[in-house]
């Protein structure tokens, strides 16, 4: 059954969804409304939650010593390895409820956070062979394209164009020339997941998904659309709607993939054109003022089109036919 | 009373990876996470015949790495569980950056290394360039002699590293191929004795004890990264004190006494050689030999190299005329490692003796009685030069 508003609205009267107030976060973050969305849901459902977060902004903002934004329990490790933690947590309850000394009734909730660094990059690895294994864990990207924590360096993540640190657009190169990898794609590779993305935009979306995701026997990713006000260079008041022009202009659709079969969640008449998203925000400026801006652009916009007419047939074409049983 | 044959009865033949992997069967521990390669060593495909066949109810996470191997165990011991993994080289080199973050959540995990040189270039024998390279990172280190000390050292060890005093993870180090793939008679106590030696693990602020929500991990900077540091050498310093009692604990249940170092005919020996490692059966070889030839040579093992025992080392070594130590590692630039320490543990002797520093053995090249007979033979002559590197068994 999805979770009604009224049912959330009641859930956030409780203001104690694991996350806390007094975390130092930048105001507009989209980084903590993810991890609210998430644990909100995980709490409404009975389940207690314990939490992992890879090195990035939602660790080190968090868990200031001797300060905690925690209410439930929460391990960092390293940057590159939340997966393998969380994946030896799960393992630890399931074994020391073997040897009863956990009951067998306890409903652990394993949630995984990692920004696009520490999940498209480094810690991929680790995510891979966590998934692949079948640990029954929720990862959640907190995708906000770039190495944010350390001053907005480019990742696997970063849209071309974007203006980073390490990929700045000069004047001979116009910034990052690769197109964004598509994670969703990696993870629903391994098959036996289910996979999907989410936006702050779309609470109702995401909240159904988070659901799926937690009940789904096995691991589960969500990819969230986590807009960074402080890099795209956008007002802090504009974290959602950043993160709406990006549904709305088909740059993040929105959909899942369970077991091979993909599933499109938000099927609009018309989408905006990609130039809007990209215009919303400071971080493209230095390349729409460029003279090949348009051609770049014209670029994104076919990839964008192409990867949507893509994604439709993969409906049809995957529809009732899981490809593990 | 147990006689000798049925001892010798209850021998049986077994290379120091089964035996330690036995070991692993015997304190049967809540999860073990691992990866095969980089390399790893039959411990963990042993261990994982015994999950398979039931013997121990262990959960088995067989990670894609041995980064992830630590990271799961982090995440297992934070949970509460007793939790083990086994490495060696390369493989405890890609572990090195959580190998640091374990000691400092202070997370109770023993790990059998299986000391093979590090590359590049890549090699797979036994020396000790891969534990010695974990030397600060916060962890206990025992070597052991033979398959036997592998399999009681890290029994031994759970003890150690889940003492209150303590907390701090366990290394149990053997020599690679050495002991991993050679066969010795050793000796496997009881399932019941082991198990009531370790007994039961108790946990320290558990992840998965949810209505007492803690925060693992939390950044540290300069404002209390320094005192927790602090309190890490307090742990280390609880493990040089504790470390006895539990020797002595071990004796009485096995019968068999471990120290942080053993004296071999040491008493009125002129000259001694320390070292780590299996190297130590080749050196009471020599010593004998070399004794019979009426020369006053003897041998200082060490068990435990982190705590490192100063203060017994320079019990057994102050007043003697020479000092030989033996290392099968180098520190490029600097003094060998066990050699730097047993220097400096030297200081304050009221007598120094004439030292020399020996490297062997890099990349499983083999030590001869012959090469410590000539280290042996320096050092009688009065020919050590404490400042000079010197080598055995290498072509110049």
């Amino acid at each position: 059954m999805p979770i009604t508003m009224k049912e959330l609205a009641l859930e956030f009267d409780k203001k104690n969804p694991g996350i806390t107030q007094g975390h130092r976060l930048c105001p507009g973050c989209g980084a903590p409304i993810t991890a609210k969305f998430v644990l909100m849901v995980a709490k409404h459902l009975g389940y207690d939650p314990l939490v992992g977060v890879a090195t990035g902004c939602l660790e080190v903002s968090t868990t200031i010593y001797p300060y905690t934004a925690w209410s439930i329990p929460y391990i960092h490790n390293a940057f590159e390895n939340i997966s393998a933690t969380v994946s030896g947590v799960e393992t630890a309850s399931r074994a020391l409820k073997k040897w009863g000394k956990i009951p067998q009734d306890k409903r652990h909730a394993f949630i995984a956070f990692g920004g696009d660094g520490g999940t498209y990059d480094i810690g991929l690895q680790s995510l891979s062979g966590a998934v692949e294994r079948g640990h029954n864990f929720l990862y959640v990207l907190y995708d906000n394209e770039g190495y944010m924590n350390t001053g907005n360096q480019r990742s696997g993540s970063t849209p071309p164009g974007a203006q980073t640190t390490t990929a700045p657009v000069g004047k001979v190169i116009p910034g990052k020339p690769q197109l964004k990898k598509n994670i969703v794609e990696i993870i629903a590779a391994h098959e036996n997941v289910y996979a999907a993305t989410v936006s702050l935009s779309d609470p109702v979306d995401f909240f159904n998904k988070v659901e799926k995701g937690l009940n789904f026997q096995g691991p589960a990713f969500l990819a969230a659309m986590s807009p960074c006000v402080r890099f795209w260079r956008v007002p802090e008041s504009d974290t959602v709607k950043i993160a709406r022009l990006a549904v709305e202009s088909n740059y993040w659709p929105l959909y899942e993939v369970e077991k091979g079969v993909y599933r499109v969640t938000r099927k609009p008449k018309s989408f905006k054109p990609v130039e809007e998203f990209l215009k919303s925000q400071g971080r493209f400026r230095p390349l729409l003022s460029r003279p090949d801006a348009d051609k770049i652009v014209g670029e994104l916009q076919a990839y964008v089109d192409a990867r949507w007419e893509r994604l439709l047939a993969l409906e049809e074409a995957t529809k009732d036919k899981p490809i593990r049983k | 009373m147990v006689t000798v044959a049925e001892k010798m009865r209850a021998k049986q033949a077994l290379t120091g990876a089964e035996a330690v992997a036995h070991a692993m069967r015997q304190i049967e521990p809540h999860v073990v996470a691992a990866y095969p390669i980089t390399p790893q060593t039959p411990i963990v495909e042993y261990f994982a015949q015994f999950v398979a066949d039931g013997l121990v109810k262990t959960e088995m996470i067989p990670v894609e790495s041995e980064h992830s191997a630590m990271s799961a165990v982090v995440g297992a011991a934070a949970s509460g569980a007793r939790a083990m993994t086994a490495t060696s080289a390369n493989g405890l080199a890609l572990m090195h950056e959580v190998v640091y973050i374990t000691a400092s959540m202070r997370l109770p995990v023993v790990m059998p290394v299986v000391n093979r040189a590090l590359s590049g270039p890549i090699n797979i024998h036994c020396d000790h360039s891969d534990s010695m390279a974990e030397r600060d990172s916060g962890w206990i280190q025992l070597y052991a002699e033979n398959n036997q000390e592998a399999y009681e050292l890290t029994i031994l060890a759970v003890r150690l590293a889940e003492s209150e005093e303590v907390r701090l993870p366990v290394m149990v180090c053997l020599d690679g191929f050495i002991l991993s793939h050679g066969v010795e008679p050793l000796e496997i106590y009881p399932d019941d004795q082991v198990k009531n030696f370790v007994g039961e693990v108790k946990p320290y602020y558990p992840l998965l004890d949810t209505s007492h929500p803690v925060t693992y991990g939390p950044i540290d900077l300069y404002d209390y990264y320094f005192e927790h540091k602090r309190q890490q050498i307090e742990g280390m310093k609880g493990a040089k004190r504790l470390f006895p009692a539990i020797a002595q604990e071990f004796e009485k249940a096995f019968g068999k006494r471990y120290d942080f170092v053993e004296r071999y005919r040491t008493d009125d020996a002129d000259c001694v050689i320390v070292a780590l490692g299996s190297t130590n059966s080749t050196i009471k070889y020599a010593v004998d030999w070399m004794r019979e030839e009426g020369q006053k040579v003897g041998l200082l093992k060490l068990w435990t190299f982190r705590p490192f025992p100063k203060e017994e080392i320079r019990k057994a070594l102050d007043g003697k005329k020479a000092v030989v130590v033996l290392d099968r590692a180098a520190s490029f630039g600097a003094e060998a490692p066990l050699y730097e320490a047993v220097k400096s543990s030297l200081y304050n002797a009221a007598h120094r003796p004439a030292m020399g520093s020996y490297i062997y053995g890099l990349g499983g090249r083999d030590i001869r009685p012959e090469d410590i007979r000539k280290a042996a033979d320096d050092a009688l002559k009065g020919e050590l030069n404490a400042d000079e590197q010197m080598y055995l068994g290498l072509r110049e």
